[in-house]
């Protein structure tokens, strides 16, 4: 349970000339559910898109699951892992199922037709989602909300042991953060899924995870538990702003608001 | 004894769940049968053109007709709709794949300017005066190809450092590459005696008069190649046109896929452009149409494209021979006056950039 799925190590990155990460190290334990957070511009996209896959010229030493990066094919790393982009109102002509039912690929060949194992990972992923209703329904007549839970029910369906997920809950209404957060909770707890999602909310953030990194300027600048995350003095050191902690009568954590003067 | 039972009675349970599974009508399942009847309908049409288009022309010739007129049917007029079809064909699947790739509807041969680019390799073949057959195809084709995938590379760069596949970035560079290339052709047709030049200019208006038999055999190993690639990349396309990001992360080497994608789209734009010249607009018409007929899966998408493509240029050609009593209209001609409003249409018509 407590062994690390994936590792990282120095990993640095430059994008159009500008460094981006700098020797990030930090290794994420299997069954794990990690949140990143930082401000804007830290460097909490790019270093999802690196363990992604997305982005390649990085430096460093990356393993998932003990094996380098660099050794899985495109298909096998595909099946240890999946990932769910920032949304951004993109949309596409497919139906909710032909687009979750795209989740298989990894498991597909060019000739092969979808089989029992696919149609049972695509059902459970749908409802799992709870979007049973708009199975038929059109990827671009959906709400924002409900484009993101087919988004993430994609990447469910795709079987894999690991979710990588980028500020899955911003943009959202609060019904459907709170449906984003159930279910990846569920995804984790339940399905033993490692989950590692970049949190622009810290009360989201501390309220889902096992553990927070932040990043500052390309770097590491924080690791802890949720408790010790939610700690006026450390977000102010992370964010350079003020913040304060409110007691949240009936959780373990406190709820945090940025923003001393207000 | 409990403890089996309690497992025997999951098993039951599982196997009915999977049996529910298995009859229930699945959406994908559901999706197919709805892209099937259109499909049906575009094999007969493009079957019935393919029948009757011979018969007309300047002159109308049945079936039963015999002596000079039967040798007219049979050696001029049903090779050159063959070729108007696959030619049609290879245009309308090139555009597809560039419109997956791209995730943009404008994003054709023509828009693009790999038409040029083709038509720029074909004429500086055609000037060097050069002739060769390379395993039975003519130099004229490997030269069309070679310079739209000089194209293909350079618009796709230039979009790539811009950052996105944007309309405008598109557009732009597509028109940039466009002109480049068609002012470079402008340079060798005026440097180049004047039966070179004529044959440069009656070949780029695009014309299907010069089809016979072994245009036909010129065309078919591009289209060969070109639509078994395409087929066999159908999953691949769907995921490429819903992102790139999403792609990579399903597990598609979107390198490879994209090089094979260029190289088929590449090649069935050179094998046209080298026999027909630069037909525009039906690489653009033809998948969109298509896409509403039958969906945007490429499953379905890829054969309704060359089964539409093909019909379609073949008609716009039947109509270019027939339409005026004395003269041929060459079927670019007739292509544009139906695409060009159809491209206004859809530059109105779109909601959303990144919606195909």
């Amino acid at each position: 349970m407590n062994s690390p799925i994936i590792q990282i190590e120095n990993l640095s990155i430059a994008l159009s000339g500008n460094m981006i990460l700098q020797d990030v190290s930090f290794s994420i334990n299997n069954g794990e559910y990690v949140s990143i957070i930082g401000p804007n511009g830290a460097g909490k996209t790019t270093l999802i898109k690196c363990l992604a896959g997305i982005y390649r010229d990085w430096t460093g030493d990356v393993a998932i699951d003990g094996k380098p990066f660099a050794e899985y094919s495109s298909k096998a790393l595909a099946k240890l892992q999946s990932y769910v982009p920032q949304a951004e109102g993109r949309t596409n002509p497919l139906t909710v199922s032909e687009f979750v039912a795209m989740g298989r690929y990894p498991h597909l060949s060019a000739f092969t037709t979808l089989q029992a194992t696919d149609y049972a990972a695509i059902d459970s992923a749908i409802e799992r989602a709870g979007l049973e209703a708009f199975r038929h329904r059109k990827m671009n007549t959906l709400s924002g909300g409900e484009r993101q839970m087919a988004f993430i029910a994609a990447a469910l369906a795709q079987g894999s042991n690991i979710l990588l997920l980028d500020e899955p809950s911003t943009f959202l209404d609060y019904r459907h953060q709170a449906r984003v957060s159930t279910l990846l909770k569920s995804a984790c707890r339940e399905s033993g899924i490692t989950i590692v999602a970049v949190h622009h909310d810290i009360n989201t953030a501390a309220a889902c995870s096992d553990r927070i990194y932040a990043l500052k300027e390309g770097a590491i600048a924080f690791s802890g538990t949720p408790a010790e995350a939610a700690n006026s003095n450390v977000l102010e050191s992370i964010y350079d702003t003020e913040f304060r902690t409110v007691p949240s009568p009936g959780h373990p954590l406190p709820f945090v608001i940025a923003g001393g003067a207000l | 004894m409990k403890e089996r039972l309690k497992n025997r009675g999951s098993d039951v349970l599982v196997a009915f769940s999977h049996a529910e599974t298995a009859q229930r009508p699945r959406d994908e399942d559901v999706a197919s049968t709805k892209a099937l009847t259109p499909l049906a309908i575009l094999l007969l049409l493009a079957m019935a053109t393919l029948v009757f288009s011979p018969l007309f022309g300047m002159e109308f010739i049945p079936f039963s007709a015999t002596g000079q007129e039967h040798k007219i049917l049979m050696d001029i007029r049903i090779p050159r709709v063959l070729c108007a079809f696959v030619a049609g064909a290879m245009l309308s699947l090139s555009g597809m794949s560039f419109q997956a790739l791209f995730r943009n509807p404008l994003a054709t041969p023509f828009t693009l300017g790999v038409s040029s680019g083709a038509a720029l390799g074909a004429a500086v073949f055609i000037r060097t005066g050069l002739a060769f057959v390379f395993l039975g195809i003519s130099g004229t084709s490997l030269a069309a190809f070679g310079g739209a995938l000089i194209a293909v590379v350079l618009v796709y760069g230039l979009t790539r450092i811009k950052g996105g596949f944007t309309t405008t970035t598109l557009l732009l560079a597509g028109i940039a590459i466009s002109f480049f290339f068609s002012s470079l052709i402008l340079l060798i047709q005026y440097t180049s005696g004047l039966s070179h030049s004529f044959r440069i200019i009656q070949w780029m208006m695009g014309s299907l008069t010069a089809a016979d038999y072994g245009k036909l055999v010129n065309l078919l190993p591009f289209l060969g190649v070109g639509a078994a690639l395409l087929l066999f990349l159908h999953r691949e396309m769907n995921l490429l046109m819903v992102g790139e990001d999403i792609a990579i992360s399903r597990g598609v080497n979107v390198g490879r896929v994209k090089k094979l994608i260029f190289l088929a789209a590449s090649l069935m734009v050179g094998g046209v452009v080298a026999v027909c010249g630069p037909i525009g607009f039906v690489g653009m018409m033809s998948p969109h149409i298509c896409r509403l007929l039958v969906g945007a899966d490429h499953r379905f998408l890829t054969p309704a494209s060359f089964l539409f493509g093909g019909l379609f240029l073949a008609i716009c050609d039947t109509l270019a021979r027939s339409l005026l009593d004395t003269t041929e209209i060459p079927v670019g001609v007739i292509t544009a006056l139906l695409g060009g409003p159809f491209f206004i249409w859809l530059l109105l018509s779109r909601k959303n950039e990144l919606e195909l």
